[in-house]
């Protein structure tokens, strides 16, 4: 008898996951944040719903600390592909001048990210947002269930999850409450990359290496985007680079790459000793993760 | 789509950290690269020490679990999945805990597995917990059981120890019903086969434990049962290219499908026939269980989501009257003649609890009669009064249709796993 490969399984496995989503809740959203897993799982909800259009709105929770290729991008794509786009800021923190060099990752991230994440589903009365996090990334997210119910202050609480057993996914909640889904729980950073190759993805342009002007900060190559916030003393240069993951600008890491290509990207990611999370400043406060998470942060 | 043929294993791992569940895991992270350098540098038993040569320079217990809770009490309260391949195969592994107390949690990680692995150490041999898991194995229908029996090195590395253990365990294993039983004598500390053979067992002809994961022969059996395609959505697009389109979304949970065949939409009982199989990349002449597709059928019939389409010739048992054997996962104990809701698939219906017929003793795994209620953790037989007819097969010939999630309406927590059992 026939079988689906490892991909078209987990393919399968997603689609059946928004479908459910759609099925049990009454107003979900999907978070988009311009990156490769978003890409996926976009592409994934355009399967899903095929040939209806997307029975959701994507959401991006915008810092304002994007990067410019980053926006280009999204408003192109979402555009091509007919999807309706809603952007939020935490405009109450942008106008205070929050930023990541006097106020701390932690501080920052916190006001621009989890609290704009936060505000921004409950203006929009959501009851379920999708989200690209997988199990792979990182060992609390490892921990994580497909539907992560969130308490009405969006928070996590990981010693009392809800059963999931088999594909029966629970989606009740009382007034108040939300869920968080996570369709590609099941995906790795590999599985990631070798579908957007075979199913030719659109990503950012940054996954791919380019000179790209650079500071190198410890262990970490921070792109320059905004020389203001550099710290005295570093000096930029031309750098042959990408990005294995995006997020905010003066907070992500770049590698030292010659991957120009696809494939060439995919031989880099199977090779890799470190993990993609790695070039995130947020990860390496003293704030955990998990902490994070429980606060509202995906 | 063209992607290379890899196959997806997905394994369910249940044991105490005492039995070294985490260092076999951690094991095999480390040793096929499933765990990345900055993950093992963070958990370290020397911080300063730059280099880590082998399993023995890292915490391995303080990388599987991942909540600051799991890690200050030095026990896994709850699932974590872990990723690792090797050229053959891609694994998803679910790694449960071993505790009593947590045992819903460990449910939740193996109901999706297709191979089960339960540790033992070699110096205690079968203990009540190796029943329990054994049993939790057996109770969903895992179709694999690969027994680690570890710390082979605190007993010499002695053939007859091992011998004496297997033998006991495929005796109890045969009772239980579980078909195929690999056992495999084991040091995770030490690195002896879980993925190298390592020169202290010569007297041991099998395979290590990952070449057993690579090995072990998935029957795929699940697309050569009946059909079974519960509908999640109905798809309108009401677009100009798809005016009058009218689509059934879901995913095949068994048996396969194709253009052409006579098909009977419950519960409304109407006939018609497949006439298209839609999907994003192209129409398809037939797909097969677990696809994810969207059906058309020739005739405007009632169908929309929590029915299901079954071939005309094998239809499901259509029934108000249930007996399950239930996990019972609630806080609150599980109470005759309350009302719950059941689900299954898409379908959600409500029921009310008639009778417990038995408990399941865990020490000695008989059923006790008798009993008005299941506390959080026990396991019995429940049979319940439908509200609405569900449509539903035996746990043991379609997983999908026989399974059953017992959710608490006020709560709205989930409460129970059951595997149905039809006469």
């Amino acid at each position: 008898m026939p079988e689906l490969s490892h991909l078209q399984a987990l393919e399968s496995e997603s689609i059946h996951i928004m479908r459910e989503v759609v099925g049990e809740f009454r107003n979900p959203v999907m978070l988009y944040s311009v990156g490769k897993d978003s890409s996926v799982m976009l592409h994934l909800a355009r399967k899903a719903f095929y040939p209806g259009k997307l029975p959701f709105s994507l959401l991006h929770v915008d810092t304002g600390y994007k990067f410019k290729e980053m926006y280009e991008f999204r408003d192109n794509y979402c555009r091509e592909v007919g999807a309706d786009l809603i952007v939020s800021k935490n405009e109450a923190a942008i106008a205070s001048g929050m930023n990541p060099k006097e106020f701390g990752v932690a501080r920052c991230c916190g006001a621009l990210k989890t609290e704009g994440l936060l505000n921004a589903l409950e203006k929009g009365g959501y009851d379920a947002a999708f989200g690209g996090a997988r199990r792979d990334e990182e060992r609390s997210r490892a921990k994580e269930r497909v539907f992560s119910i969130r308490d009405e202050f969006g928070q996590w609480d990981p010693k009392n999850q809800r059963p999931e057993l088999w594909d029966n996914y629970n989606g009740r909640i009382h007034e108040g409450e939300s869920a968080r889904i996570f369709p590609i729980s099941n995906w790795t950073e590999m599985d990631i990359w070798t579908y957007i190759r075979d199913e030719n993805i659109p990503i950012v342009p940054l996954y791919f290496a380019k000179e790209r002007l650079m500071v190198e900060r410890g262990n970490l190559l921070i792109p320059v985007e905004d020389e203001s916030l550099l710290i005295p003393g570093e000096k930029p240069k031309m750098i042959m680079s990408r990005f294995r993951t995006l997020g905010c600008s003066p907070c992500t890491g770049a590698v030292r790459s010659d991957a120009t290509t696809m494939d060439e990207i995919i031989a880099e990611a199977g090779a890799a000793k470190r993990s993609e999370r790695e070039t995130r400043i947020i990860d390496h406060g003293s704030n955990s993760m998990e902490d994070k998470k429980k606060e509202g942060y995906f | 789509m063209a992607h290379q043929e890899i196959q997806l294993l997905r394994l369910a791992t249940v044991g105490s950290v005492d039995d070294g569940k985490s260092t076999l895991i951690g094991r095999l992270l480390f040793d096929t690269k499933g765990a990345f350098e900055d993950q093992l540098h963070a958990v370290r038993k020397q911080k300063g020490k730059e280099g880590i040569s082998s399993g023995k320079d890292i915490d391995l217990a303080m990388l599987t679990d991942g909540l600051q809770a799991e890690r200050e009490q030095g026990i896994t309260i709850d699932v974590a999945y872990r990723y690792f391949s090797t050229p053959k195969r891609k694994f998803i592994m679910a790694d449960c805990p071993g505790h009593e107390q947590y045992t819903r949690n460990a449910i939740t990680g193996a109901s999706t597995a297709n191979v089960a692995v339960i540790l033992l150490d070699a110096r205690k041999g079968i203990l009540p917990q190796t029943r329990r898991h054994t049993h939790i194995v057996s109770l969903l229908g895992i179709p694999h059981l690969v027994v680690a029996i570890n710390k082979m090195d605190l007993v010499d590395y002695d053939q007859q120890t091992f011998e004496s253990i297997r033998d006991d365990l495929r005796a109890y294993c045969a009772e239980q019903g579980i078909q195929d039983l690999i056992c495999i004598p084991v040091s995770a500390l030490e690195g002896d086969m879980v993925v190298k053979r390592g020169d202290k067992m010569p007297w041991y002809e099998g395979n290590t434990v990952l070449n057993t994961l690579e090995k072990i022969e998935v029957s795929n059996h699940i697309t050569e049962q009946d059909m079974r395609f519960p509908v999640q959505l109905v798809v309108r697009p009401q677009s100009e290219e798809y005016h009058d389109y009218r689509g059934f979304a879901g995913r095949i949970a068994s048996g396969s499908m194709h253009v052409g065949d006579d098909v009977v939409a419950l519960p409304s009982g109407k006939s018609s026939k497949i006439k298209e199989i839609t999907t994003f990349d192209g129409n398809l002449q037939s797909a097969f269980a677990p696809q994810s597709v969207t059906v058309v059928l020739e005739d405007e019939i009632d169908l929309s989501r929590g029915d299901m389409l079954v071939p005309k010739a094998a239809l499901p048992t259509s029934t108000k009257q249930l007996t399950a054997m239930i996990c019972w996962m609630g806080e609150e104990p599980l109470q005759k003649r309350k009302k719950y809701l059941l689900k299954n698939n898409s379908n959600t219906v409500k029921v009310m609890v008639d009778e417990i017929v038995s408990r399941t003793n865990i020490q000695t795994l008989e059923g006790e009669s008798g009993v008005d209620t299941l506390a959080v953790n026990d396991i019995g037989q429940v049979s319940f009064k439908l509200m609405q007819e569900m449509h539903v097969d035996d746990y043991k010939v379609i997983r999908a249709t026989g399974s059953v999630i017992v959710i608490d309406s006020f709560s709205n927590a989930t409460v129970g796993a059951g595997m149905i059992q039809l006469n």
